[in-house]
C-alpha cells in the first residue's frame, strides 16, 4: 500500500523532480508536492484504489499530508 | 513597533496622490497611450480604478466598459452606470453572452455541473464554494458544488477532480472574454487597459491567467482588500457600491468572494496578513485581534499555501 501511494505521488505530483525528494514524513503541501487540485486527484485516487469514502471530515492535513499519514489513515478506515 | 488595528488605515490623501501621478505616468509618458479603459462590474476594485483613472488622465480619456452576461445581476449594470455619472467617464456596455455561447462556456460548465448532480438543469443556480473557516481551519482546501433548483431544493458537493478542472475551464472564459473586449476597446482607441485586481486577487492567486490578470498596470496589486475600500470612501465612491458584498459574477448563483475563495471576512483577514508581512509576533497578533495564537497561526499558513500553489498564474511566459 505504501509503495502504491508513494508511486501515485512521484508519478503524478512530482514529475520532472528527483523522487528521492520525498521522505515518508514529508507534508506533501508545506514541500509544494500537492495543491488544492492536487487533494482532490489524491482523494479521487484513494476512493478508487482503496475503496473507501473520504469524508469531508477526513480532508485535515493529518490524514492526507504525507505518505506516512496517508498510510495510516487507510489503515484505519479499513479497520 | 507594535501591533495595532490602526496600522492598516491609510493616509488616502497621500496614497490617492501617489497612485494618481504614477498612473498618468505610466500611461502616458511609459506606455505611450492617450487614455485608459476599464472593466467596469459595479463592485468595489473596478470602481475604485474607474473614479482614480479618470482622476489621474481625465474623464474624457477613461472609458467604463461594463460586461455583464446571462449570469450577471441587473443591479451590478445599474452600480456601473451611476459610478460613470458620477466620475464623468464614458461608459459603455458590451453584453458578452453571445461570445460566450459561440464559445460553448455554458454548454462546458453545465456538462460539468451535471457530472456532479446529473439532475441539474438551465434554470438551476450553481455555484462553488470553499466553505472552510480559516481560522479554525486545519481543514485542507476543498472545492464543493452547491446548487440550488427552482423550487428552492439545495445540495452541495465536493466536487470530482475532471468535473472541477472542466467547471473552471469553461468559467474562465468569461474573463477570458472581458479582457479580449477590454482590448479591443483599448486598441482603436490607443489607450491602455487598467487592471482591477488588489492584493488579495493578486497574491493569493484569485484571478484568471489572461482573463482579468492580463491588463497593463495594476494600480491597486499592493492595497489589501479592506484598504481600497478606505479608498473608495475617500474618493467617494458611490455608498451602494462600497456597502455590495464582493461577488465573483461567475456563476449562476451568487457567490461571495469569502465563501469563494478566501475563507475568512476582508476585515480579520486583512489584519492578519499585514501583522504577518510585519513579522508580529503571533501571540501579540492575536491578543489585540481577539483570537487564539492558533487561529492566527492556521491564517498565516492558508495565505502561505494559496500564495505557493498559485505560482504559476502570477508567472510570466517563460524562455530559456
Amino acid at each position: 500500500m505504501r509503495d502504491q501511494i508513494k508511486g501515485f505521488i512521484i508519478n503524478n505530483f512530482m514529475m520532472g523532480r528527483n523522487p528521492e525528494e520525498l521522505a515518508d514524513s514529508d507534508s506533501l503541501l508545506n514541500k509544494g508536492i500537492i495543491d488544492s487540485t492536487g487533494v482532490l486527484e489524491l482523494v479521487g485516487f484513494l476512493e478508487e484504489s482503496f475503496n473507501i469514502q473520504v469524508e469531508d471530515a477526513e480532508l485535515v492535513p493529518e490524514n492526507l499530508d504525507s505518505v506516512n499519514n496517508l498510510v495510516n489513515y487507510i489503515e484505519k478506515k479499513r479497520a | 513597533m507594535k501591533f495595532t488595528k490602526e496600522l492598516i488605515k491609510l493616509d488616502c490623501r497621500k496614497v490617492v496622490e501617489g497612485i494618481c501621478d504614477t498612473l498618468k505616468t505610466q500611461i502616458f509618458v511609459t506606455m505611450k497611450r492617450q487614455g485608459a479603459v476599464v472593466g467596469v462590474s459595479g463592485g468595489i476594485d473596478s470602481s475604485v480604478i474607474a473614479a482614480l483613472s479618470a482622476r489621474a488622465v481625465g474623464p474624457e480619456k477613461v472609458i467604463g466598459i461594463s460586461m455583464p452576461d446571462k449570469d450577471n445581476s441587473a443591479a451590478s449594470k445599474d452600480l456601473a452606470a451611476e459610478l460613470a455619472r458620477k466620475f464623468g467617464f464614458t461608459y459603455i456596455t458590451c453584453d458578452i453572452t453571445p461570445a460566450l455561447e459561440g464559445a460553448g462556456c455554458y454548454k462546458l460548465r453545465e456538462e460539468g455541473f451535471r457530472e456532479v448532480f446529473p439532475q441539474w438543469r438551465e434554470g438551476w443556480k450553481a455555484k462553488i464554494v470553499l466553505p472552510t473557516n480559516i481560522l479554525e481551519s486545519g481543514r485542507l482546501n476543498v472545492y464543493r458544488l452547491a446548487i440550488e433548483s427552482p423550487s428552492g431544493e439545495k445540495l452541495e458537493k465536493r466536487i470530482p477532480l475532471g468535473a472541477y478542472l472542466k467547471i473552471v475551464a469553461a468559467s474562465n472564459m468569461k474573463q477570458r472574454m472581458r479582457m479580449l473586449t477590454l482590448y479591443y476597446q483599448a486598441e482603436v482607441r490607443n489607450y491602455a487597459v487598467v487592471g482591477t485586481a488588489n492584493k488579495n486577487e493578486h497574491d493569493q492567486g484569485f484571478f484568471v491567467k489572461y482573463g482579468d490578470g492580463g491588463c497593463d498596470l495594476r494600480p491597486l496589486g499592493e492595497f489589501y482588500k479592506t484598504q481600497v475600500f478606505q479608498i473608495a470612501e475617500y474618493l467617494d465612491v458611490p455608498l451602494e457600491i462600497r456597502r455590495r458584498i464582493p461577488t465573483t459574477e461567475t456563476y449562476p448563483a451568487e457567490v461571495s468572494q469569502e465563501e469563494f475563495f478566501f475563507g475568512l471576512n476582508f476585515t480579520t483577514l486583512d489584519q492578519l496578513w499585514l501583522a504577518k508581512e510585519g513579522n508580529f509576533d503571533s501571540s501579540e497578533v492575536a491578543k489585540v485581534m481577539g483570537l487564539t495564537e492558533e487561529q492566527v497561526l492556521n491564517v498565516w499558513k492558508d495565505l502561505d499555501q494559496k500564495k505557493r500553489t498559485t505560482e504559476y498564474l502570477r508567472m510570466a511566459p517563460l524562455g530559456l
